[in-house]
């Protein structure tokens, strides 16, 4: 082993790539531009969607109830809804969303109320769309309270305690700092969409420097050089490896800034949501936060991750005659990374020590846990030490095969 | 000093089963001479040189440059070795210079060593006027001499050629053909391989015609044809291997 030789190679190869747009852009634009764009995309979705909701008031429809007067007042007198006279084309009012929804009290409503005889209010409303059920939400609380203190009013007439229905109240508080109901949003994403740069970026080289030497037939001069096999593929791989942390770090930078800037921005949306209502809390929960800690441990269990992809993307792109058919095996291993980053976002897939042994998942899920400042040690070390283990695995292999004639030369 | 004794090489092909691609060849090619392989394509030319320039293992029998077993020390016989593959393939996005320093650094020159190589190789190639440009703007012709510099930078004893002329047009391929000529002058080893008869003819001191992964003949061009009684170098192929599959 002459390292010198190994160094050559990879200056060489650093100084080839850096001319090469191709490398640049997948280097250095996509990671640095792809953050951004995903904050700023969920950040003002989430905030003009929840806003927007928040501050409408719905319109809805009354529909007969002409003989009920006092439950008419009682709606009327309701501040989130606006009651608009009744029409018959209702239903393509609601399915143009013209109308949020509407309500029909049935004949003689009052009346049943008052002799005990059951009724049924229907609320018409567009399944699934979020103003819609919003507003059909607002008349289905409006109806359970109207019919709590009706309830409450007939208990009272007969003497009974109202606690009779009621034996125990429920309430419902949150304990997690902020940063944990952020994390598992879109926190949880962000070492997922990295570990996926870590692959996009060592994909591009690894194309190029095995079968794209080979291709263009200077692999052969290369090989002819009194550099080892084992010093021009550590020159190599290094280069890979060098290209995706480059994207590693760059979109972490990018993720940095981002969120510094981003977080003050929609923190004072926020801040005026919470100043109009109960709105503000949704806002703030749904802003993408992360532990800066954990963010930085998550990507440390990056880096073995990074040689993983590497050296495995390396190999295999060895096995091919051309850019072209490397292209072909190689992009169908996407899914085999995106999989196991968008089954670790999921809510309730958590770690155990099954999990921890498997490559890819077991960091994305870490991270999921990282970056909402949640330390598990034993995990961190266990998953630490396998990924390393596989990356060590795969680099043996890369350099086993480019060792073998039948892989360098294959006709 | 070039040996090869024995050499044999099998292939093992997922379709084609077992291939001998080179068969029981040995040939001894001096100093300060051109040794030609002449064959057909699939004749087996280029495994006999990956075999010499050490990228491919033998099957069995042995060869040896400059005195080195090309098995046992595989790393020292590159050092000695220069090797021009088929395709002047070079590295699109460096310049003719960074190249020439590229080979140079993985043959261990020192730098000084390498910017000298590099003046003279260039003085004597040509090569000035592009030396700072970018290869993928090159003429093929341009690219012809980029890589004859980058073979050379260690001004290696032994050099092999495998069909250098292989597409270029007469005025490219003649620069060659000179080139080459110069290099046994200089007393270097020669090996040339190629499919072309008039090449063989103008250049090589020694033809040995390979066909099957078997040297069927050995001997200068005339030689060849006292031996098949034809003044015609074409003739003289196509006798030799006629012969063999008559036999
Ligand atoms: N890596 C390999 N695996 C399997 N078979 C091979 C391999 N390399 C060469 N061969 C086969 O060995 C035989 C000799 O090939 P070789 O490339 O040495 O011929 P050549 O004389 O150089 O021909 P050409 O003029 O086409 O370059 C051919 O049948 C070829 O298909
Ligand atoms: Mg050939």
């Amino acid at each position: 082993m002459n390292l010198r030789h190994a160094t050559t190679v990879y200056l060489k190869e650093l100084k080839d790539s850096l001319r090469d747009r191709r490398t640049l852009v997948s280097m250095f634009v996509i990671p640095t531009l792809l953050m951004p764009v995903i904050f700023v995309a969920f950040g003002t979705v989430t905030t003009k969607l929840v806003r927007k909701v928040r501050t409408e008031t719905p319109t809805v429809m009354l529909l007969g109830g002409e003989d009920s007067p006092k439950v008419r007042a009682a709606l009327a007198a309701q501040p989130r809804l606006k009651i608009v006279p009744s029409a018959d084309d209702f239903r393509t009012r609601i399915s143009e969303k013209k109308l949020r929804a509407a309500v029909r009290i049935p004949d003689d409503f009052d009346r049943s109320l008052h002799e005990g005889r059951p009724a049924t209010v229907t609320i018409y409303t567009y399944e699934g769309e979020l103003r819609s059920g919003f507003a059909a939400g607002e008349i289905d609380r409006f109806f359970r309270d109207y019919r709590e203190k009706l309830i409450q009013a007939r208990l009272e007439e007969r003497g009974v305690p109202p606690s009779l229905l009621k034996p125990f109240e429920l309430t419902r508080q949150n304990v997690a700092p902020p940063e944990k109901v952020g994390g598992n949003l879109i926190g949880g994403i962000i070492p997922c969409v990295i570990i996926l740069l870590a692959f996009s970026g060592a994909m591009y080289p690894a194309m190029d420097l095995a079968a794209g030497e080979k291709e263009r037939g200077t692999m052969e001069t290369l090989l002819c050089s009194p550099a080892s096999h084992t010093e021009i593929v550590l020159g190599k791989f290094l280069m890979v490896l060098t290209a995706s942390l480059a994207t590693v770090v760059l979109s972490a930078l990018s993720t940095v800034v981002t969120f510094g800037l981003g977080a003050s921005l929609f923190a004072r949306e926020a801040m005026a949501s919470v100043a109009r209502g109960a709105g503000g809390a949704a806002v703030r929960h749904a802003l993408p936060s992360l532990h800066p800690g954990g963010f930085l441990l998550s990507l440390t269990m990056v880096l073995p991750v990074a040689i993983l992809f590497s050296s495995v993307l390396f190999t295999i792109s060895l096995f091919a005659k051309s850019y072209k058919e490397a292209q072909s095996y190689l992009s169908p291993l996407v899914i085999v990374v995106i999989l196991p980053a968008m089954l670790a976002t999921l809510p309730g897939v958590d770690l155990n020590a099954t999990l921890a042994c498997i490559p890819v998942l077991n960091v994305a899920l870490l991270s999921k846990e990282l970056v909402s400042g949640i330390f598990n040690w034993p995990y961190i070390t266990l998953i630490f030490l396998s990924t390393s283990v596989y990356a060590a695995a795969s680099l043996t292999w890369a350099v086993k095969m480019f060792n073998r004639e039948s892989v360098l030369f294959r006709s | 000093m070039i040996e090869a004794r024995h050499l044999t090489k099998v292939f093992r092909h997922r379709k084609r089963g077992e291939i001998r691609a080179v068969d029981d060849v040995s040939f001894t090619c001096r100093p300060g001479s051109i040794y030609g392989l002449l064959g057909v394509n699939g004749a087996g030319k280029t495994t006999i040189l990956r075999m010499l320039a050490t990228l491919l293992q033998p099957t069995a029998g042995s060869a040896s440059v400059a005195g080195l077993s090309v098995t046992d020390h595989p790393a020292r016989v590159r050092a000695r070795l220069g090797f021009l593959a088929t395709s002047t393939a070079l590295y699109g996005r460096l310049t003719a210079r960074e190249t020439i320093a590229y080979f140079g650094k993985l043959n261990d020159l020192s730098a000084e060593q390498i910017t000298r190589r590099t003046e003279h190789l260039a003085t004597e190639l040509h090569m000035h006027d592009f030396l700072d440009r970018r290869v993928d703007t090159f003429s093929t012709g341009m690219k012809q001499k980029t890589s004859i510099a980058r073979t050379l930078v260690h001004d290696p004893d032994v050099i092999i050629f495998d069909e250098p002329t292989l597409g270029l047009d007469v005025l490219a391929a003649r620069t060659i053909i000179a080139f080459v000529r110069d290099c046994r002058d200089r007393g270097k080893t020669v090996i040339y391989s190629t499919h072309i008869m008039s090449e063989v003819e103008k250049l090589c001191d020694v033809i040995g015609v390979v066909h099957g992964g078997r040297l069927l003949a050995e001997g200068s061009h005339t030689e060849l044809k006292e031996r098949t009684g034809t003044s015609d170098m074409e003739e003289v192929f196509v006798r030799t291997i006629g012969a063999e599959s008559a036999a």
